[in-house]
């Protein structure tokens, strides 16, 4: 067998374990989709009239309009879970399993973030079955909802690979845990929960930088309005900055971790 | 460095300050089991980790299975089974799970994987308990089920920190024929341990290792042959520990005494010598409450070696006690 098809089997492997430990950790799985789900009932039911706002995007409902930062919300989650288990898979030795074995390093991580995809792609099918459940119109059809699935899901990976890289970094599930509200203030000084020319400065210039911005709406427009290649192609290469900056620091992590041990 | 199994040179690791392992010298054979003793903090689980490449040493150098552990780690872990301290099993996976994962990380083809898995279940009893999730298994039967996860693969090498530490003494002994199997069969194990029984038991060479150095290597027989002869312990009931000493110092050596009750005197010919002894004391009006016959054992040997004594040294010394 080719080093390559050995790696890709070890993260198959590392991912299928990765997303049974979620299921099997109900304390794991509940936030990534409890918390998102309630804060989208909260957030429809008593602003839905934003919609109304003069310089609010059309958009169908605010419903519609929520779905991506939901799915947002529950990728950072899901990111967010993928450190603390890579943390808590340090604290008790597991990750040394791992490392004792005859396999590229970079595949524990891959492996890892493997299963982060998926709870992205679950949460982000998840929410598109409550949108059209509760009347939400998918503009960009089938295509448009898979290109949003296909965001959502990188997106979560990537945010999994900043997770790791602070997990191999303190080898502490508590430090990553720490993290959780700065999560929610990258998003909310981003555009998934409300549009940026509605905000105020400062938090207008951030979210107009803010790489989250670029992804909240290459995952909404499909959504409100139909495909945009152009918001698609930005919401890739914000990705892709957030992937190389994970990779980045995992691999110095991963480096570090076994200078120090 | 030759063809051992373990070859090290000068090995040393630091963190910070601290020397925690200060350039050691062994060598271990093919097929030999190795014990490595050493109380806690002494430097054991930190050579362990150098030697399984999960941790950089920061001077000298070593080879395991014949590879360099910096310079080729992969094809050292290829040819290395590992079982840490602390078995370091998921609690949310199942024993047959976390064996084909194990599998699958050592590049064993996916049939080959689950059959070697099941055969490694039914080996170390597991097979009942295979489809529970490991949270729920005992400690013993974590340690057995981290022991076949270590063997999934054949290895040439098997390094074994601390294996029993925690276990009660069935489970110890369980493991202690399993690694006994292993060897049987050509693995070379190094085994790491606090418990003196142990490497005794199991070791055909030992290393003492203390602060971060080796302070004594050799079988264990011939170790505790160098301490010099056996002696006899007598706790006495009547008479003055002078006479008593007086007649027993006929016999041999006189050791210095533990407390004004306790006469040891070392005796060449061991048990042999044991009649004389007591027909000495007899002539000399000593009533004796207890007598016995105490072979040096390996914490003698470190003690000989560090002036302390080993933790974890549950059994003490190698007593035959005759009690008057």
């Amino acid at each position: 067998m080719s080093g390559l098809a050995t790696n890709l089997r070890v993260v198959r492997a590392l991912g299928l374990r990765s997303i049974r430990q979620t299921f099997r950790r109900p304390q794991l799985m509940a936030p990534i989709l409890v918390f998102p789900t309630l804060l989208l009932a909260i957030q429809t039911g008593g602003a839905g009239s934003a919609v109304d706002l003069p310089g609010f995007p059309p958009v169908q409902s605010f419903l519609q309009f929520m779905l991506a930062g939901a799915m947002m919300q529950a990728l950072m989650l899901a990111g967010n879970s993928g450190g603390i288990a890579l943390a808590v898979d340090l604290e008790m030795g597991f990750v040394d399993r791992l490392f004792a074995a005859p396999i590229a390093r970079y595949t524990i991580v891959l492996g890892r973030l493997a299963g982060t995809a998926a709870l992205g792609l679950l949460s982000a099918l998840w929410f598109f079955a409550i949108g059209i459940a509760f009347g939400a119109e998918i503009e960009g059809g089938i295509a448009g909802a898979a290109i949003a699935v296909l965001l959502v899901t990188a997106t979560a990976m990537a945010v999994g690979g900043i997770g790791s890289a602070i997990a191999l970094r303190t080898g502490t599930a508590s430090v990553v845990q720490g993290l959780f509200p700065l999560v929610l203030v990258v998003l909310f000084l981003s555009s998934a929960f409300f549009p940026v020319d509605l905000m105020i400065e400062p938090a207008r210039t951030i979210a107009e930088y803010n790489p989250f911005s670029f992804i909240a709406e290459g995952v909404r427009e499909p959504i409100v309005a139909g495909i945009d290649a152009r918001d698609t192609a930005e919401a890739l290469l914000a990705i892709a900055a957030i992937v190389a900056l994970g990779m980045g620091l995992s691999a110095r992590a991963l480096r570090h971790r076994l200078r120090v041990g | 460095m030759g063809t051992a199994a373990i070859a090290v040179e000068r090995l040393e690791r630091s963190f910070d300050e601290v020397r925690a392992v200060q350039g050691i010298d062994l060598e271990v054979d093919e097929g030999e089991i190795y014990g490595f003793l050493g109380p806690n903090g002494a430097g054991k689980t930190t050579t362990v980790r150098m030697l399984t490449t999960l941790l950089l040493p920061t001077g000298g150098r070593a080879t395991v299975a014949g590879h360099d552990v910096i310079g080729e780690a992969r094809a050292v872990r290829a040819s290395i089974g590992v079982a840490l301290q602390e078995a370091a099993l998921d609690p949310l996976m199942t024993g047959r799970e976390l064996i084909r994962l194990q599998a699958t990380l050592q590049g064993l083809p996916g049939r080959e994987g689950r059959r070697r898995a099941d055969a490694l279940l039914e080996r170390v009893d597991l097979a009942d308990a295979a489809d529970r999730r490991v949270g729920g298994y005992s400690g013993g039967m974590k340690r057995r089920l981290d022991l076949a996860a270590a063997l999934v693969h054949e290895p040439r090498v098997l390094f074994l920190d601390e294996p029993t530490t925690g276990l009660d003494p069935v489970s110890r002994k369980t493991i202690w024929e399993e690694v006994r199997a292993l060897n049987d069969v050509g693995t070379t194990v190094f085994l790491t341990t606090q418990y003196l029984e142990e490497a005794d038991q199991l070791a055909d060479n030992v290393g003492i290792i203390d602060r971060g150095l080796i302070v004594a290597e050799g079988p264990p027989a011939k170790l505790k042959a160098e301490l010099g002869h056996p002696h006899v312990r007598l706790q006495l009931e009547e008479g003055s520990i002078a006479t008593a000493e007086e007649a027993c110092a006929r016999i041999g050596r006189l050791l210095p005494p533990v407390d004004g009750r306790t006469v040891l005197v070392e005796v060449e010919n061991g048990a042999a010598d044991i009649p004389r002894v007591v027909r000495a004391l007899d002539e000399a009006g000593v009533a004796v409450g207890s007598l016995e016959l105490v072979h040096p054992s390996l914490d003698d040997v470190f003690v000989a070696k560090t002036g302390e004594h080993l933790e974890g040294d549950e059994e003490g010394g190698e007593r035959g006690a005759l009690t008057a």
